[in-house]
């Protein structure tokens, strides 16, 4: 800007633009300030927090066996055994979760972006909005009032994943809504054009071209819910040996690990086994989120 | 070129998944830390289901890993969803067992009679000291009785220089400082068990109803064992009712105990918490074990530390199916061998004294 | 994709059209992608239904005021005394102590990641903030209880000795303790929620009009002055509702709740030192109880009263927006 005023044909009265009074500059100045330190103060917590669990929990993630064997057989107070139950635990619900929020999640961006017009959609879109706000807690109480209570159902692995299914939908939704909306127009009416109908322009034009922007939506997603405590603490019990099937029996996964360890555990192991389920837990989540902005950084649609 | 690369990315990620899935392993056996136990008639049911308290998740735990040990291809799964839960699961025949922080009630008996179509036993098994750990500078060495813990806990008694704790303590440096106190506020047998302690060692001074919630009307509670332990160790001037082995990890200092006979102090240790149960009561007829708490709360025995939790295994005396029976019996000799029992000071319970493991044993091998 | 978008750049808002539009495969993907529309509203109708069918016997063999008492007493299934007052009152307390915090501190980070940094540094910086949203509520809980409340004790108690007359800062109903009060939770609450804030509106304001911006410029206003001129009336809207969906979370938040608040024996009397549960935190305390049918639809009550909070939280945010902000 600076350089259309600095123009060769000064104006008449260059003093307004040039010089600025004291009392101006001293409120730009705060204002930078203020806005820098707004800044440093999430970064405090941030750097506090990391070092704290790194402290602490970087000794216990160091061993192979943490990553290959689960707790099987260790009593409490042994600093031996891993979280491998735990992490297949967390990966399971998660993709359980994934296997219906996904389609569904994708279906429902397309009606909104694509079909949907009136009543219905607006509703859809407000409905949208309302999921994304509702508590993991209170999805956990559904799932357990609709399974539990009266369908009589045991507590399992599975019903984890249908209440995370509740917390990835809207988020899911909305990024691929975003994403759809960024595919240019023109795509679809050349599409028309060429006498191909709506549906199959959609998905063979459309999809494909938004596919890596929604691709990064759904990582994100999975790292939203894989943190997720509160439905565990409500819908599964916790084992410490390795279990790959969701639907009978009790199975860990890292938050419970870290919660049951944490109410029952006093020993100097235990103290080990919390902070480096914290810290496996974000390393985990951290992966998915690095690889959702390396795919987002590859996406065929430049915002 | 770019599907190419995305294939190749799926692939890398399926094929690093599929190698993840198959290097993890439950054998933890390296150590050879859990021997075996000897004198255990294997077989029956391979995997069995219990569930209950929370307060002998540790020990269920060690039981666990010895049976393990001991019956090839045998194993409990033990759910700590609480005691309620427990017997629920029991009686609605979703489980073989139960673990209680109480025996069954007068109300409970009949169901699991019916889902039993025999007789309930309650066994006690699992005995753990529950520490009084405090946090009061320069001091050591306190000393509490149950009328005085009554008050302290009921917020009758305020400060750390009350005359009732001076008494107790002559020539030692109280401060004038209020008394914080810390209690669970999840639900727990050990806060049951506490106040019931409380109610029967001060002759009822305590007044208020011993649930499994804290009822005494003062001080912050906190989440768990550990909560209200990092809240003792944080909070000067606090003082606390937990698992022994949590103040110890945490090395708090807990008071010496005064028991119902007078006398000096006693500290606690798995040799005191054994003599009181070593006296205990028993009120169930036949195999039966129900303990009558309150003869430990109330003990005179001296040297014998009154503050203790006594869990149960709640199981029938006799399965419908045989294979189950067998499993169970087979499981409860596990836990009352001395290979098991071992295991049990480092989860900060006390093993059964001998006295006391004749009669369970006795009972062990009557199921059927 | 730029060779297929050489045609020109109008504007078709509603994407219509495409040939035969009556076939039969259009039909099924139709009906196929409303379905998942509908699956979204069907859930959040059930949630309602389900909460509210299993807390009606709860509420109904309720002995106590649902909406007044303090207490919240399920140990015998024959004599529920529950009530809302005290978990309503640390929920909204803990929340809006959040808010109030996280509120200008996230304005502030929107602005400087907007307005302040290189386009360079700008993407980094905004991962870094991104980064506080991938650490679990679970471990934000833990630091707050070990780390952190002791850290902020000294600042509490300076508080308390010398705002005390002010009922927010009265003594609470766990004093003398001094961690593990809502005041403790607020704190905890806002560094978790300032993601949620920052991340939606810098959005709205990297969306401030180009033309906005420069034509403060021209008038030779200071960056300030191009912010409060151009920049804070487009957002505004944007912020109001990136702050009302961060509410939502923090009235929702549950783990780092039950960990950090220590529970008191005595009622709430609305200060920021009392202890207690919010909504969230005592269900999931109570979560490994729910074994018995009236006792768990009490707090299946208050799970439904949540519920309904963040929904009007949420649709308020979403009325303030006006279509600017997707949750």
């Amino acid at each position: 800007m600076s350089t259309a005023l600095d123009a060769p044909d000064q104006p008449a009265v260059p003093e307004a633009f040039r010089s600025i009074s004291t009392a101006r500059k001293v409120k730009n100045h705060v204002a930078t300030v203020l806005v820098s330190l707004a800044f440093l103060i999430a970064v405090v917590p941030l750097v506090w927090l990391i070092v704290s669990v790194l402290a602490k929990g970087l000794p216990a993630i160091v061993s192979i066996d943490w990553w290959t064997h689960s707790l099987s057989g260790v009593s409490p107070d042994e600093a031996k055994g891993g979280v491998y139950h735990a992490i297949i635990g967390t990966l399971i619900q998660a993709v359980i979760a994934g296997i219906f929020a996904v389609p569904i999640g994708i279906g429902a961006a397309v009606y909104l972006t694509e079909y949907g017009r009136g009543r219905l959609a607006r509703t859809t879109s407000f409905m949208v909005d309302i999921l994304s706000g509702v508590p993991s807690i209170v999805a956990a109480l559904f799932i357990f009032a609709l399974f539990i209570s009266i369908g009589g159902l045991d507590q399992s692995g599975f019903l984890v994943g249908l209440a995370l299914v509740l917390l990835m939908l809207p988020v899911v939704i909305r990024n691929t809504e975003e994403m759809l909306r960024l595919v240019p127009d023109e795509l679809r009416e050349a599409s028309y054009a060429l006498g191909i109908p709506k549906w199959k322009t959609i998905l063979r034009i459309v999809l494909p071209t938004a596919l890596s922007g929604t691709v990064t939506g759904i990582m994100l997603a999975f790292a939203r819910v894989m943190g997720e405590t509160a439905p565990v603490l409500v819908l599964v019990g916790y084992a410490r040996a390795i279990n790959f099937d969701p639907f009978n029996g009790n199975q860990a996964s890292l938050p419970l690990l870290i919660y049951t360890e944490l109410s029952t555990n006093p020993s100097a192991a235990g103290q080990l086994r919390i902070w480096g389920g914290a810290l496996t837990l974000i390393l985990i989540v951290m992966v998915f989120q690095l690889v959702a902005s390396l795919i987002s950084r590859f996406s065929t649609i430049s915002k | 070129m770019r599907f190419q690369r995305r294939a190749a990315a799926i692939g890398l990620i399926a094929a690093g998944a599929l190698l993840f899935s198959a290097c993890g392993s439950d054998n933890n056996s390296g150590g050879g830390s859990t021997p075996q136990a000897s004198g255990v008639t294997c077989g029956g049911k391979q995997a069995l289901k219990a569930s209950g308290s929370t307060a002998q998740a540790n020990a269920i735990t060690g039981f666990v890993n010895t049976f393990e040990q001991t019956c090839n291809g045998q194993t409990v799964n033990y759910t700590a969803s609480g005691s309620g839960a427990g017997v629920n699961d029991f009686t609605g025949n979703q489980t073989d067992f139960a673990g209680s922080d109480s025996a069954l009630t007068a109300a409970q008996t009949p169901a699991a009679q019916q889902r039993c179509t025999s007789t309930p036993l309650n066994l006690p098994m699992v005995f753990g000291p529950v520490a009084i750990a405090y946090n009061v500078a320069g001091v050591t060495d306190l000393a509490l009785d149950g009328p005085t813990l009554a008050k302290i806990f009921n917020g009758t008694v305020k400060t750390w220089n009350d005359p009732a704790i001076v008494a107790l303590n002559p020539g030692k440096n109280l401060p004038a400082a209020p008394i914080v106190v810390n209690f669970r506020s999840d639900n727990s047998g050990t806060t049951q068990n506490f106040q019931n302690y409380l109610n029967a060692a001060s002759n009822n001074a305590y007044g208020k109803p011993a649930a499994q919630t804290f009822n005494g009307g003062v001080g912050a509670g906190a989440k768990g064992s550990q909560g209200v332990t990092d809240a003792t160790k944080n909070t000067p001037n606090s003082i606390a009712y937990i698992e022994a082995s949590f103040a110890q990890k945490a090395q708090l200092p807990t008071a010496n105990i005064i028991n119902a006979g007078g006398g000096q102090p006693v500290p606690l240790s798995t040799d005191n918490l054994g003599k009181a149960i070593d006296a205990v009561k028993v009120t169930g007829q036949g195999n039966d074990l129900t303990l009558d708490l309150t003869s430990i709360y109330k003990t005179t025995t001296p040297g014998a530390y009154p503050i203790s939790l006594a869990t149960y295994e709640i199981v029938c005396s006799k399965y419908a199916d045989p294979q189950t029976g067998q499993a169970v019996k087979a499981f409860l000799q596990t836990a009352l061998s001395p290979q098991a029992q071992g295991t049990l000071s480092q989860g900060g319970y006390v093993p059964v004294p001998d006295a006391f493991k004749q009669r369970l044993t006795t009972s062990v091998n009557s199921i059927s | 994709m730029s060779s297929v978008t050489d045609t020109q750049q109008q504007a078709t808002p509603p994407r219509t059209g495409g040939a035969r539009s009556g076939g039969t495969g259009e039909r099924v993907f139709r009906g196929l992608t409303t379905g998942s529309g509908l699956v979204v509203v069907a859930a959040i109708a059930l949630i309602g239904l389900f909460l509210v069918v299993q807390a009606i016997p709860s509420l109904i063999a309720n002995h106590d005021n649902f909406l007044t008492s303090p207490e919240f007493n399920t140990t015998d299934a024959n004599n529920l005394r529950f009530g809302i007052r005290d978990l309503l009152v640390v929920t909204v307390l803990s929340s809006l102590m959040a808010l109030v915090i996280a509120m200008p501190v996230g304005l502030g980070i929107a602005l400087f990641l907007t307005q302040y940094t290189p386009e360079r540094l700008a993407r980094p910086f905004s991962y870094v903030i991104g980064l506080l949203a991938a650490v679990p509520s679970i471990v934000y809980g833990l630091w707050g209880i070990l780390v952190l409340a002791p850290a902020i004790e000294p600042g509490a108690g300076f508080l308390q000795t010398w705002l005390g007359w002010f009922f927010l800062f009265a003594p609470g109903n766990i004093a003398p303790v001094l961690t593990g009060t809502i005041f403790t939770a607020g704190i905890v609450l806002a560094i978790m929620i300032l993601p949620i804030i920052t991340a939606t509106t810098r959005e709205v304001f990297a969306q401030t009009p180009r033309f906005h911006i420069e034509a403060a410029q021209a008038l030779g206003a200071t960056r300030w002055e191009v912010i409060r001129m151009a920049v804070l009336p487009y957002g505004r809207s944007g912020f109001i509702a990136a702050s009302m969906l961060g509410l939502g979370r923090a009235l929702g938040e549950t783990i780092a709740i039950l960990l950090v608040i220590r529970a008191s024996t005595s009622p709430s009397h609305g200060s920021l030192f009392d202890g207690g549960y919010t909504f969230a935190s005592l269900i999931a305390s109570a979560a490994s109880e729910f074994s018995q049918p009236l006792p768990t639809g009490a707090y299946i009550s208050a799970g439904l009263v949540l519920f309904v909070l963040t929904f009007v939280v949420n649709a308020l945010a979403r009325v303030v927006a006006g279509g600017k902000v997707n949750g």
